[in-house]
């Protein structure tokens, strides 16, 4: 059967190549690979273009964003990745990353003259596959067809995660059967997972389990999804049920899995990044303003459920609990000054912890004005998970994004609130930074994230939604990560996402109710989260989400979430917040605050990874 | 040329010049100069705004920056980093001076580039060593 397996490969991959491109060379991968090469600059466009072309890719060359958005768009399979320049005067780059990423799920590599590393950062933050520096050599492009297997590859491990490779029969397989057979012809892939099923590869690779094809993620398709995600729940939108509710032919469950693990990201990404652009700047924040005042609505578990996520949310959630309550950032133990970012533990990443840190402490990011939640300050890293999963449970909406950042400050000292609640949070042990939210921008979050869900028509959240956040939850984005990274450090991103994005929603409306957080949060089922959790979180976030009409908000951030695929692998565990504990009951408009704070603080949308967005929590000014 | 150009990124160019593409550097630099004239137009303009709109300026630099550094204009990008050095720090002056130095080493580099093309011409297309690929 091995040489079967060869050629089981080789004609699988014909097939699939010639699926692919209908007229590519087959075996030759990576020749006639599809690129997407987008830059305002025609120089540079021009000796890109000679360049990919000498590697033998096919480029179709665009010099505007939105040109390029609209080919892609009217062309759902027909390019296998882009390369996008950051600087564009009609679009930013990391705004077309997005919403390719949302839309067409493709790989996307960025590429700069700056090779700073904020913006590095930034690429990676918003899921860029890669990130070239100008002058590009012809050398880094060579290899770019690495991002598309790879990418692919991941795609399918969600798949089989979400389905348990049940429907598609082995996708591993199929996987194989796509690019990698390609690449390798029978080498790696092969001998990897193909060995006994070469015969069955070739079926395969025809067959739907395969690589199906791309799904363009439509606008309307997108709002069908985000509705079904709406009215599921965040908690309770798993693939399978949302396939049920939207009810597209053709759409299979990893489909929808993906796009949802995607989903999450970006309503991560978005309450990180709202907050420094804030799109709805204000919007998230003038709630609030009155000293969080709608945090304070957050109860519970949001804050929790943030506060568990990521060390941080347990600090925030006192904090945004205080914040919420009264204002007063809670007598903060200030048990570890770490602005929130400092919870190295929380949040692997170092840096995005970083650029917290210096915003942390200024409160100015949380819109409230001087509020300075600071209460987070010292979200201790020392929050046990447990106690934020008790937060999670508790079923406080936490307040997410907002206080969490206050809480950041107060050091609130999530422990002794924590107790109460939860009980067994387990999934919050994971110290998934959750606390992502980027609390430092959490006001900016939040109004990103309205916009998100809003604007599902868009499908790229981040603008639109200012305007349309409104409505939508208030910004509880910011506690949209925190509980991801509760959920699940590494893997659960779908869970988390869901979560997350819910709960950013969820604050955005209901003024701080953090409730939407708290559903995020215990969406996801399949990850890392103990059924007890679930069920604990679903009720939360059931009443967050149905509660704030977040269900863009919602939908939105599970979209986001399912960006998060693309660094799947690289997922440094989202900021893994040991999950602090949390103090529960932090009052979720402390948590909100804070974690808005944060947000505003500028806290980098650490999306997924770095998810310490939220964590800036010091800036949320209370 | 020496100094003018960074030669690892000139000749990348050159690779890339093939029989489907003889004149493929000659276009680019061609491009290039038509390209930036345009963006060293509007900085001449901002600098003369007053006041001064140093974002946009910046923003216009570091079009001119990317620009020049992928046809390997050496001495004009690091003209054009310094002169963004200026702009962050909302010096007018320093960036109306670094400026002038920046159309001086463009201008420079353009002359080069042109008598390099002449003689490439006249020497035949085979002058660069051009490698099978």
């Amino acid at each position: 059967m091995n040489p079967s397996n060869g050629r089981g490969v080789v004609s699988s991959v014909s097939s699939r190549v010639s699926r692919k491109s209908s007229e590519t060379v087959p075996d030759q991968f990576p020749v006639g690979l599809r690129v997407m090469v987008v830059d305002d600059d025609p120089t540079c466009l021009m000796i890109l273009e000679k360049m990919l072309r000498t590697c033998k890719y096919e480029v179709k060359r665009c010099s505007r964003a939105e040109e390029a958005l609209s080919i892609l768009r009217g062309n759902s399979n027909g390019y296998d990745v882009v390369i996008s320049d950051v600087h564009m005067p009609d679009m930013d780059g990391f705004k077309l990353l997005e919403q390719v990423g949302l839309e067409m799920d493709l790989p996307v590599i960025m590429m700069s003259a700056d090779d700073s590393k904020s913006v590095v950062m930034k690429g990676v933050t918003h899921g860029a596959c890669d990130y070239l520096i100008k002058p590009v050599r012809i050398e880094a492009l060579k290899n770019i067809w690495q991002h598309v297997i790879r990418k692919r590859k991941n795609e399918w491990k969600e798949v089989e995660q979400q389905s348990g490779s049940a429907d598609d029969g082995q996708p591993k397989q199929s996987e194989d059967g796509d690019y990698s057979s390609s690449v390798n012809e029978g080498s790696w892939r092969n001998s990897k997972r193909r060995k006994d099923d070469d015969e069955d590869g070739e079926d395969r690779d025809d067959t739907s389990t395969l690589k199906k094809p791309r799904v363009v993620w439509s606008v309307e398709l997108h709002q069908q999804f985000v509705g079904a995600v709406n009215q599921l729940g965040i908690d309770k939108a798993v693939p399978k049920k949302i396939l049920e509710l939207m009810n597209v032919p053709g759409l299979t469950r990893e489909n929808v899995a993906s796009h949802l693990q995607k989903y999450r990201l970006y309503l991560r990404r978005l309450s990180g990044v709202s907050q420094h652009q804030n799109n709805l700047g204000s919007p998230f924040m003038n709630p609030q303003d009155p000293g969080y005042g709608p945090l304070s609505n957050l109860n519970g578990i949001d804050l929790q459920t943030l506060a568990a996520t990521g060390q941080l949310p347990a600090q925030s959630l006192a904090n945004l609990q205080a914040a919420g309550l009264g204002r007063a950032a809670i007598a903060p133990k200030s048990r570890i000054p770490i602005p929130v970012v400092d919870q190295r533990n929380l949040f692997s990443f170092e840096n995005p912890k970083l650029t917290f840190g210096d915003t942390q402490q200024q409160p100015q990011h949380l819109n409230n004005g001087g509020k300075q939640i600071n209460l987070l300050h010292g979200i201790p890293t020392n929050m046990e998970p447990k106690q934020l999963v008790n937060l999670h449970h508790q079923g406080n909406s936490i307040p997410a994004v907002q206080s969490v950042q206050s809480v950041h400050n107060g050091s609130y000292q999530p422990q002794s609130r924590v107790q109460q609640p939860m009980g067994n949070y387990n999934p919050v042990s994971h110290t998934s930074p959750m606390i992502n939210f980027p609390l430092s921008s959490s006001a900016e979050l939040r109004s990103n994230i309205y916009a998100l869900p809003n604007n599902p028509a868009k499908g790229g959240f981040p603008e639109d939604v200012t305007s349309e956040m409104k409505g939508s939850t208030p910004g509880f984005v910011p506690s949209y990560d925190i509980f991801n990274e509760l959920n699940h450090q590494q893997k659960v991103h779908d869970w988390e996402l869901q979560n997350v994005g819910l709960t950013f929603n969820a604050t955005q409306q209901a003024n701080n109710s953090i409730d939407v957080v708290g559903t995020s949060i215990v969406g996801s089922p399949h990850q890392a989260f103990p059924s007890s959790s679930q069920g604990s979180g679903l009720s939360r976030n059931a009443s967050v989400v149905h509660a704030n009409n977040n269900n863009n908000a919602i939908s939105m951030g599970q979209h986001h979430m399912s960006n998060n695929n693309f660094y799947h692998e690289n997922n440094p565990v989202r900021v893994k917040l040991e999950t602090p504990l949390f103090p529960e009951q932090f009052g979720q408009d402390d948590l909100m605050s804070a974690l808005l704070k944060q947000q505003q603080g500028g806290i980098v949308p650490a999306e997924n990874d770095f998810d310490f967005d939220g964590y800036s929590i010091d800036n949320i000014p209370v | 040329f020496q100094g003018y150009l960074d030669h690892e990124q000139f000749n990348q160019l050159e690779e890339l010049q093939d029989d489907a593409n003889p004149n493929f550097v000659e276009e680019v630099v061609t491009l290039y100069y038509r390209d930036s004239a345009r963006l060293v137009h509007s900085i001449e303009q901002a600098l003369e705004k007053s006041p001064i709109d140093f974002n946009k300026l910046d923003s216009y630099m570091h079009q001119f920056r990317g620009s020049s550094s992928s046809i390997g204009a050496k001495k004009v990008k690091a003209e054009c980093s310094l002169f963004r050095e200026y702009c962050r720090a909302g010096n007018g002056e320093g960036c109306m001076r670094t400026f002038q130095q920046v159309k001086k080493e463009y201008t420079a580099l353009r002359k080069k580039l042109e008598t390099f093309f002449q003689l490439a011409r006249q020497a035949g297309p085979v002058d660069r060593a051009r490698r099978p690929k």
